[in-house]
């Protein structure tokens, strides 16, 4: 940062472009490490053919569940490594005593994680959902709950993450930890699309997921701050 | 209220509860026992058995019981968690430490034998009802908050951490509930009601009435006997806790 | 009482199997209950007890050598 840049007030509009920058920068230096999930993701799916034979018909009546639940997994794989490559080089506690309020640095976090994974997983996912047969019709339903449910499940998991950093083998807690609390989402997701298949109207579930999202918004960010103040007092 | 007060600020004190509170344990512990005793054996012997299910309608006296108080414990729960983090009252972590261990039984309790009851009466173990999937759901998380509270080495770290999982728990439980309704009306053929009809005859409902009382009056007790003795983990240095375990030595 | 006999009591119309299993959980449930604090209140008692007495020891071993060192 240069001395002009140090000089001026610091301001939350600022701070969040800031930190938001500097995790996109971090997450594009490492190109293979940005495809891991994407890939998990793909193979995941492609374990369910394998598993229960290639049939379109029961391929079909799966999808939605599959493709939602692999969403959630591939979200959760990546979760752990929100906060722990801060915290391993000691920036998060540099985040933590900052004079900026923490839920903009936590909520710029989860925006460029939810870039990096969500955002790319919902555009993988009309592949995906080639792949196992998925109504046409359904394909732009499922995008859209998608998009509006990887965000939830990016700022749900970043209150895991806060809450487990540090710890040893936090990883597979924070998924334990996760999981109940992502299981709104994925009915709510994996039942729009099915209502679509079935032919019903499914505004009733995108209006509950926005609803939800708005909600997590305004609250899970500060509940991680304080997870991660609580996670490194 | 200036009672009240008085009463919020003594329980500053992890001491001052610790002696206060051994009676009313035992005490609640006796009556939920008797209520329980008195609930079961009435709904066992007494009751008229039930029209469509006949005599596998009495694990009604068991589940409904245990599937209401894990509910309530979790609430109770996450209110402590929410005091905790607010007002900094320890004893509040020690009442989220003692609660959790009490409801994840009673939900396992729930879960077993609400499956136990829908063989004879649905024909299957089990069934992705709204009762039994959220009560799923809600074991899920009993278990996450203990797990976390095991992870993290600092006592007083690890009892932040397990109320804001509790807190969010708490939030999220009616938001699971709804979910899994809608779920239910997606998916289901046909809607399975754990207690059949609202209306039930007083001789079936009165005994589900002391049976769950005497759960009430159990779950107070032995919840007040656990926080006592996280009181006493927590306080193990401290002069007092000394003394009252050099007085109890043989 | 709804049951003619004890016979009648047990058998449960047929569905013995489904009750009883189903109350030996609910019991067991409310014993585990029961005797988990307890239990785990005795052991801290024991062993708070055997800590504090290991550390009586140490002070009073300590203070022994202090003794003899001083006196030597």
């Amino acid at each position: 940062m240069t001395a002009a840049a140090l000089d001026r007030a610091p301001s939350i509009g600022r701070a969040f472009t800031a930190q938001l920058q500097r995790d996109l920068t971090i997450a594009f230096r490492s190109r293979s490490e940005l495809i891991n999930p994407l890939m998990f993701y793909v193979m995941g799916i492609s374990m369910f053919p394998l598993g229960v034979g290639p049939g379109a018909e029961r391929l079909s009546e799966i999808a939605p569940g599959v493709l939602w639940v692999l969403a959630l997994l591939s979200t959760l794989l990546s979760l752990d490594a929100l906060f722990r490559r801060d915290f391993d080089d000691g920036t998060l506690e540099q985040l933590v005593l900052n004079v900026d309020p923490l839920f903009v640095g936590v909520l710029a976090k989860v925006l460029a994680h939810w870039l990096v994974i969500g955002l790319p997983l919902t555009l993988l996912s009309p592949l995906a959902a080639l792949m196992l047969f998925l109504p046409g019709a359904a394909v732009p339903t499922l995008v859209l709950t998608l998009l509006l449910g990887t965000p939830i499940l990016s700022l749900l998991g970043a209150v895991g993450a806060a809450l487990t950093v540090g710890l040893k083998r936090g990883g597979l807690l924070l998924t334990l930890i996760i999981l109940p609390l992502y299981v709104p989402v994925l009915i709510l997701g994996a039942g729009a699309v099915t209502a679509v298949i079935d032919g019903v109207d499914p505004s009733a579930q995108l209006a509950w997921l926005a609803v939800i999202l708005a909600l997590m918004l305004t609250l899970t960010p500060f509940a991680a701050a304080l997870a991660l103040r609580v996670g490194l007092e | 209220m200036g009672r009240l007060k008085t009463v919020w600020h003594r329980l500053g004190s992890p001491r001052w509860f610790f002696e206060i509170s051994g009676p009313w344990a035992i005490g609640a512990t006796a009556i939920g026992l008797t209520g329980i005793v008195v609930g079961l054996a009435w709904g066992l012997a007494i009751a008229p058995p039930d029209y469509l299910q006949g005599n596998s309608f009495r694990i009604m006296y068991l589940h409904v019981p245990a599937a209401i108080l894990s509910e309530s414990c979790y609430i109770l729960m996450g209110l402590a968690g929410a005091v905790l983090l607010i007002w900094r009252m320890k004893l509040a972590d020690m009442v989220v430490a003692a609660a959790a261990p009490i409801g994840a039984v009673f939900c396992v309790v729930a879960l077993l034998t609400g499956a136990i009851w829908g063989r004879p009466t649905w024909g299957t173990w089990w069934v992705w009802d709204a009762r039994t999937t959220s009560m799923l759901v809600l074991l899920f998380l009993y278990f996450g908050v203990m797990a976390l509270r095991q992870a993290v080495p600092r006592e007083e770290t690890a009892g932040r951490a397990a109320a804001i999982l509790a807190v969010v728990g708490m939030v999220d439980i009616p938001i699971i509930k709804y979910s899994v309704d809608w779920w239910l009306t997606l998916h289901q053929t046909s809607t399975f009601k754990l207690t059949s009809a609202p209306s039930m005859p007083a001789e079936m409902y009165l005994p589900l009435l002391v049976s769950v009382l005497g759960f009430y009056a159990f779950f107070f007790g032995v919840l007040l006997f656990g926080v006592g003795n996280e009181v006493l983990v927590r306080e193990r240095r401290t002069q007092w806790v000394n003394d009252l375990v050099r007085s109890r030595q043989p | 009482m709804s049951f003619a006999s004890w016979h009648d009591f047990l058998y449960m119309g047929g569905h013995y199997p489904f009750v009883w299993s189903a109350y030996a959980i609910g019991v067991l449930g409310i014993v585990v209950t029961l005797l988990r604090p307890l239990r785990a209140r005795r052991r801290f008692f024991a062993e708070q007890g055997q800590r504090l007495r290991r550390q009586t020891s140490l002070e009073s071993g300590n203070a022994e050598r202090v003794d003899a060192s001083r006196s030597s």
